[in-house]
Order: structure tokens, then C-alpha cells, then sequence
């Protein structure tokens, strides 16, 4: 047992560390933590890695992956975080990727794969609906097989960026008359399709970062479908446990701490800074404590993943506490700017310019980041549902 | 970076789990316990004999090339079985100063401490000095060539069993000032000194020390008698990073008996296990040690490096260790219902040990405070 990196991990370290220098785009500086960018913006840090060959760090090498070490890969998210990298979106390259080189047949892994890598092609995630949210199995949309075509019917919901997706993937029920986990399908949809309709949802903190997805009479080669029919709902578990080990943010949110610890030395409680006040430096000393406990975890989850293990219901565990600190990152950061974290940025529509131009700049956005980060515990399975999980999975309750 | 186990340290692991699951069961413990002499001095020869006292030290100081890691692997067995055996003082603390001592010390008790012939205590609590180790009234005059202790030293754990006595004094200095903290061995036999032996509440014993006049040579010093903080201060991270392995066993067994009492006791017609308000708790139990072994393998990885990381290490384990322990331990009796609150049940005294690692050298309030003044001290060098 031993936390040194070897002569050659440090040559890695420095080799990412010269490429992100050399290649990170000067435009994307500062806007790692947004929701409201552009389609180009979101993708431009990924086109760049896909050239690399880097896109897809936890793919196996056979399908356009790495080949890195679980210390590799360690090092190369805590490389990107040091410069809050725009990193790839999940969708393709966390969840729909290792679906389909895992279940999808050869002419699927030929035709998406190499998309997903290049970050070409957009993906969205059609899983929720108004009805089937933490119940996910009791979703109700309808595929109806008619000759060579599925036919689709149906609503999604919380479908996040789709306004810049070209294809999707959706779990659909099949067969109607099965138990609720059985009977779903997951089928791969070209959001050009006739009959799809996405639809904006503004949320709490003034962005339009998800959708509804209205499916009307939408009409689906069958050959777009990924596995085995009526077996979808295994794909969609492990396409969850893939979503769930990259979500633990160690990397982002230890750049988080040091942001807060900042902003922290330049508000002042009764002329002292607020990081030398006890109540304010405990409450963030605590959380590198607890970030400190999920960094570890997460590392002894990579070493048993690299033992040959994939992510087991262990990773629940990375999913609350990940997300636990993400909130608690930005209750602090919002807490500490006081009262510039009032001001709203993104609702000056009737003043004359959209720059808020009061206070600190780093008190832009504190409050609308805080209210965006309540869905870390919601989505991906909610931090309840990963309880669920955990009892059933691993304590056999 | 790696995190496997070598081969002799997987194999300490299986051979002492077999030892306490032969001859350390909870019945048995049970009567140690309460017996007169409170421990086994038969088991201690065993676990000199399975090379457990040898296994942290170097070859050349007679031990068996392990670390560490070593300690921390023995250390969460004996959390597994409640295990009141001194190791912790004796091994880890005592062995720890003595690694620092000069060649004649190690030849004369490191060598007898591996044996397993003589066993030590760390007297460094005193009655006013809580969790802060400079905090010291007990002096160590300069006598001749030799020293003369004078003093109180609080809740001793393990000085009944000792035959030796690891003493912090101040030789110069003001009463919490980080200079003139001198490191002693003392026997207990040592004329002038007395002491007033009890139980403690998680199955050990523990005796209050008092020093009148005690003379002792220059060979009783370890390190720089005008300057042992740091040593103090290092070989007692030792120590936590140890200590949070066996609260890390302790826990591991508090939710195991937790989840299979729940499977098991029936209410409303149901096991209780089957209560989602229990699972999300039992959930969280098992979060919580998880985590706890998380920082358990980081402190304990971390003690080789600079003052600062390796302190900072220390406390950040030694909070979320004691924050772990107290929910786990709080939690299991809760489940357990009333058969929680009995001396009969085993869960009981898993929840008393937790309960006391959380305070042994230092508890979580005093711990975030030590790291918190730890990182406004790296920003200070920092922005210099």
C-alpha cells in the first residue's frame, strides 16, 4: 500500500499537464461550472481530446478508450480540474457509449462509437417521465413494432440539453402486458425524426438546462434497437451504476474548496476576514474533511475497478457523498459572499444590459450555482433511491 | 499508488482472526474483563510469538521489516474483538518513541517489548491538561546528570498491566509552551512512583500515575529533553492513524450485528430490516465506515510525509472517525431497541469503545480546531 505515483506517473502527470496548457481553448477560461453555454462551447474542449484519442479515458482501448491506469485516470481529472476544464458531457461518452459497446451489435458500435469519441454527435438521455421519476421502471411510454419500425409514443422528461441533441436514447415499453421491469426496451433515436417535439423547462436558477420530450407517432428503425428486446432495464442499470462512478466530482469540487477558501479571505466579518473566524474556517475545514473521505473512496473504488471489478453498487456510495459536498460547496460559497449573493444576473432583462455589474465578481451566479446544484441529489437516481440501493444490493436487507 | 496488502500482512490479518475467533470470543472477553487482572498475559505471549509485537519494526531494531501498515492491519482485528490488550500503548506508542531512542534503549527495552516480556503505558494526560500534549504540570529537573520527576498523570491507560511508563514532563519553560517537553521511561517500579488503578468504562484499565521525587538517569531520555513536541506529537499521530483502525473493526462488526439482529427481530408482523426508514439508516451506517476506512488507509499512508500533511491527515481522520463512530455506535443501539441497552448483548461494548476512541487523544472538536489552525497556518507560508 503506498499514495506515490511512479516515476513514469509523473511523466503522465506532466505530459496532461503540458497538453491541457497547450490545447485547453483561452475562450472556455472561467466558464467550467456554467449550464448556459453554447453547443460549440460545451463541445470544443471534447472535439479537442477526441483528435487526442483522450475523450474517453474509462473506455477499453479496443473501442477507442485510453488504456490508462485508474492512477492515470486519477491524475487526468485532477489535471483538468486544475484548470476547470469543460469536460465532456456525460450522455455519450459516461452512458449511452458503454451501453452500446457492451450490448450493442457490431454496425451500432461502427456507427456511434466513433461520434461519441469525436464529439460530434450529441446525445440526449430519454429515461424520465412526468409519471416515472425515482420509479423509473413505471414509465409508460409506448414502442409498437410495425413491420421494420418501432413506432414511439409517449412524453419524457427533465431531458437535459436536448435542445442541442442530435440523437437520443430512450427506454420505452414494449411489452405491455409484462411486470414493470420487464417489458421496457432501449432504443437509439435520431432526434431529427418526424413527430419529436423538445420543449424548454426554465428552472429555479433561471436556466434552460432540460426539457420535456414529446414523442408523437415517431418512427424508429428496428434496428436502432440496443440488445435484446424487453431487455432494456438491464441496460439502463448499468448504464446508471457508469453514470454514478464519474459523479463523485472529487477533483471539481477540491477546486471548489479553494474558490470558497478565496472568497473567504476577502469578505470580512467585523473588519477580519471571514476564513480567520472559527465558525466560518471550521464549517470549511469539515468539508475538505469530508471530500478528503470521499477522494479516498473513490480511489479504493478505481483500484478494486481495476482489479477487474466494474462499478458495483459501492459506487452509491461516491453518488451521495459526491453530491452531499457539491451542495454544501455552494451553501458555503453563497453564505460567504453575504449580501451580493442577492442580485440577479440572469433576470435583467428590463434594464438595459445584461451585465449585473454590483459587487465582487465572485459573487455572480453563487446563488443561482446553489440552487442549480439541488439536483445533484435528485437526478442519476436520487440520493434515496442509492440508500435503496445500498440496502438491498449490498447489506441484503 | 496502490492498495493491496502484501502477503505478510494479509497473512497477520488471517492468523490473528483466527486467534480471536478461537480464543477471544465475546464470553470470554466478558470474563477477562471482569476478571481480577483485567487481561491475558498468556494472550500477549501468543501475539509475541505470532510476531504481532515484531511485525512495525525494522529488521535491524529486531522487528520484522513491516510498517505502519502493519500496525493498522493488527489494530483493526482487535477492533473486530474488542480486544483490551495493550497493543496500541506498548507497541505503536512506546515502540514508536523508542524507534527515536538511542541504540542502547532499543537494545535494552525495544528487544524486550518484541519479546513480549515487558509491556509499556503512555503517561502524558493530566488532570488539567485535556487533549492538548504541551499542556504539561509534571516536571523533570535536571539532577545530576540525571532527572527527577515530579507530577499527576491522568487515566494512564494500561499502567496497571505495565511494567513501564512512557512520561512527558516539562523540563523548561511555561506551563503549555511548545519548548521544554522532555520524553522519559520510567519503571513503575521506580521508587516515588504511586498509583491509584481502575476499570475504565469500555473494558480496560487505566490507573492515575503520581511522580514524587523520582530520579531517574540520562539514559531515561528519549530524544531532546529541551525539545520533544514534535516527537510527541508524531509518534501520538502514529497512534491515531492506529486508533482509527480499530474503530474501523469495532465499526465493521456494530453494523454487521446491526443488519442481522434487524433480519431477524419481527415487529408488526415484519422484520424490522424491512423498514425503509431502518435501510436508509443502516445505508448511512455503512457510509459512514466505508469512509472511516478511507481515512484510516490516508492517515496511515500519510505519516511518513512533512509535519504539516501528516498532522492534517491525522485530524481530519481522527473527526471523521469520531463524527463515524459516534452515528454507528448511537445507531446500532437504537436498532437494537431495548436488547441494545443490555450488558448481555455484545453491541453494547461496541458502542462503549467507539464512544471512547472518539475522546482518546483528542476528540472531534478538538481535532477539526487543530486542522482548521493547520491550513491558516499553510495559507500564511503560502502567501509569504
Amino acid at each position: 500500500m503506498n499514495l506515490e505515483f511512479s516515476p513514469e506517473e509523473i511523466a503522465f502527470r506532466d505530459e496532461v499537464r503540458a497538453f491541457i496548457r497547450d490545447n485547453y481553448p483561452k475562450e472556455l477560461v472561467g466558464l467550467g461550472n456554467r449550464e448556459d453555454l453554447t453547443r460549440e462551447q460545451f463541445l470544443a474542449w471534447h472535439k479537442i481530446l477526441g483528435k487526442k484519442g483522450w475523450s474517453a479515458p474509462a473506455w477499453p482501448k479496443k473501442y477507442g478508450g485510453t488504456g490508462w491506469t485508474s492512477t492515470q485516470r486519477y491524475i487526468w481529472s485532477e489535471e483538468n480540474a486544475r484548470v476547470d476544464a469543460l469536460m465532456p458531457l456525460p450522455f455519450g461518452i459516461s452512458m449511452v457509449g458503454p451501453v452500446i459497446y457492451t450490448f450493442g451489435n457490431e454496425e451500432q458500435k461502427a456507427k456511434h462509437l466513433p461520434g461519441i469519441l469525436a464529439g460530434d454527435v450529441w446525445w440526449a438521455q430519454g429515461y424520465s417521465e412526468p409519471g416515472a421519476g425515482s420509479d423509473l421502471a413505471s414509465l409508460k411510454t409506448t414502442a409498437v413494432r410495425d413491420g421494420d419500425h418501432y413506432v414511439i409514443n409517449g412524453q419524457k422528461t427533465w431531458t437535459t440539453l436536448a435542445q442541442h441533441a442530435d440523437w437520443g436514447f430512450f427506454l420505452c415499453r414494449t411489452d405491455p402486458s409484462a411486470k414493470a421491469q420487464e417489458g421496457i426496451s432501449f432504443i437509439l433515436v435520431d432526434m431529427k425524426t418526424p413527430g419529436i417535439e423538445v420543449r424548454p423547462i426554465k428552472l429555479i436558477d433561471g436556466t434552460h438546462e432540460v426539457n420535456e420530450t414529446w414523442l408523437t407517432d415517431v418512427r424508429v428503425p428496428v434496428e436502432n434497437l440496443v440488445g435484446k428486446e424487453n431487455e432494456g432495464w438491464t441496460y439502463a442499470k448499468f448504464l446508471l451504476a457508469h453514470e454514478r462512478s464519474g459523479i463523485a466530482g472529487v477533483a471539481r469540487s477540491k477546486r471548489g474548496v479553494e474558490r470558497l477558501r478565496s472568497i473567504a479571505s476577502q469578505e470580512t466579518l467585523d473588519g477580519t476576514p471571514l476564513i480567520k473566524t472559527d465558525e466560518f474556517a471550521r464549517k470549511i475545514s469539515q468539508l475538505e474533511i469530508d471530500l478528503t473521505a470521499l477522494e479516498f473512496t473513490e480511489l479504493r473504488t478505481l483500484a478494486s475497478e481495476a482489479a477487474g471489478k466494474g462499478p458495483g453498487p459501492e459506487s452509491s456510495i461516491l453518488k451521495i457523498k459526491g453530491t452531499e459536498i457539491q451542495q454544501r460547496l455552494t451553501e458555503l460559497t453563497l453564505e460567504a459572499v453575504g449580501n451580493y449573493g442577492a442580485p440577479y444576473a440572469r433576470g435583467m432583462d428590463h434594464f438595459g444590459s445584461n451585465e449585473i455589474g454590483v459587487g465582487p465578481d465572485y459573487s455572480n451566479f453563487s446563488a443561482d450555482a446553489y440552487f442549480n446544484m439541488r439536483k445533484t441529489s435528485i437526478y442519476g437516481g436520487s440520493n434515496e433511491i442509492q440508500r435503496n440501493i445500498i440496502s438491498k444490493m449490498i447489506l441484503g436487507l | 499508488m496502490d492498495f493491496n496488502f502484501t502477503e505478510e500482512q494479509t497473512m497477520i490479518r488471517d492468523s490473528l482472526a483466527r486467534l480471536i475467533k478461537d480464543q477471544y470470543d465475546f464470553d470470554t472477553r466478558r470474563k477477562v474483563v471482569a476478571s481480577k487482572e483485567g487481561w491475558r498475559p498468556e494472550m500477549w505471549a501468543q501475539f509475541a510469538e505470532l510476531g504481532l509485537l515484531a511485525a512495525p519494526f525494522s529488521e535491524e531494531d529486531g522487528g520484522l521489516g513491516g510498517g505502519p501498515i502493519d500496525a493498522m492491519v493488527v489494530m483493526e482485528e482487535f477492533g473486530k474483538g474488542l480486544v483490551v490488550e495493550p497493543f496500541l500503548q506498548t507497541v505503536v506508542l512506546a515502540g514508536g518513541f523508542l524507534k527515536a531512542g538511542t541504540s542502547a534503549q532499543k537494545e535494552d527495552h525495544l528487544a524486550a517489548l518484541i519479546s513480549g516480556e515487558r509491556v509499556f503505558a503512555f503517561a502524558y494526560a493530566e488532570p488539567k491538561g485535556r487533549y492538548n500534549l504541551a499542556d504539561l504540570e509534571t516536571t523533570a529537573t535536571k539532577d545530576g546528570s540525571g532527572w527527577k520527576i515530579s507530577g499527576h498523570k491522568a487515566v494512564v491507560i494500561g499502567a496497571p498491566w505495565a511494567s513501564h511508563l512512557i512520561v512527558t514532563a516539562r523540563t523548561s519553560g511555561g506551563r503549555r509552551d511548545a519548548k521544554g517537553v522532555g520524553v522519559f521511561i520510567v519503571a513503575k517500579d521506580a521508587k516515588g512512583v504511586t498509583t491509584r488503578d481502575y476499570p475504565t468504562v469500555d473494558g480496560r484499565r487505566a490507573s492515575e500515575v503520581y511522580f514524587e521525587n523520582v530520579t531517574v538517569g540520562a539514559d531515561a531520555v528519549i530524544g531532546d529533553p529541551s525539545d520533544s513536541l514534535g516527537l510527541v506529537e508524531k509518534v501520538t499521530d502514529e497512534a491515531i492513524a492506529a486508533l482509527c483502525a480499530e474503530a474501523c473493526g469495532a465499526m465493521k462488526v456494530a453494523n454487521a450485528q446491526t443488519v442481522e439482529y434487524s433480519k431477524t427481530r419481527k415487529q408488526f408482523g415484519t422484520p424490522i430490516g424491512k423498514f425503509q426508514v431502518l435501510q436508509h439508516r443502516m445505508a448511512d451506517m455503512f457510509i459512514e465506515h466505508e469512509q472511516s476506512v478511507s481515512m484510516t488507509y490516508m492517515a496511515t499512508l500519510k505519516l511518513g510525509e512533512d509535519d504539516v500533511t501528516r498532522k492534517k491527515a491525522a485530524s481530519a481522520a481522527k473527526v471523521r472517525i469520531g463524527q463515524g463512530g459516534r452515528f454507528i455506535g448511537q445507531q446500532s443501539i437504537q436498532i437494537h431497541g431495548g436488547m441494545g441497552m443490555t450488558d448481555e448483548l455484545a453491541i453494547g461494548h461496541y458502542f462503549k469503545r467507539l464512544t471512547m476512541i472518539d475522546s482518546e487523544f483528542g476528540n472531534v472538536d478538538h481535532h477539526l480546531k487543530r486542522y482548521t489552525e493547520l491550513s491558516a497556518a499553510e495559507v500564511a507560508v503560502a502567501a509569504e
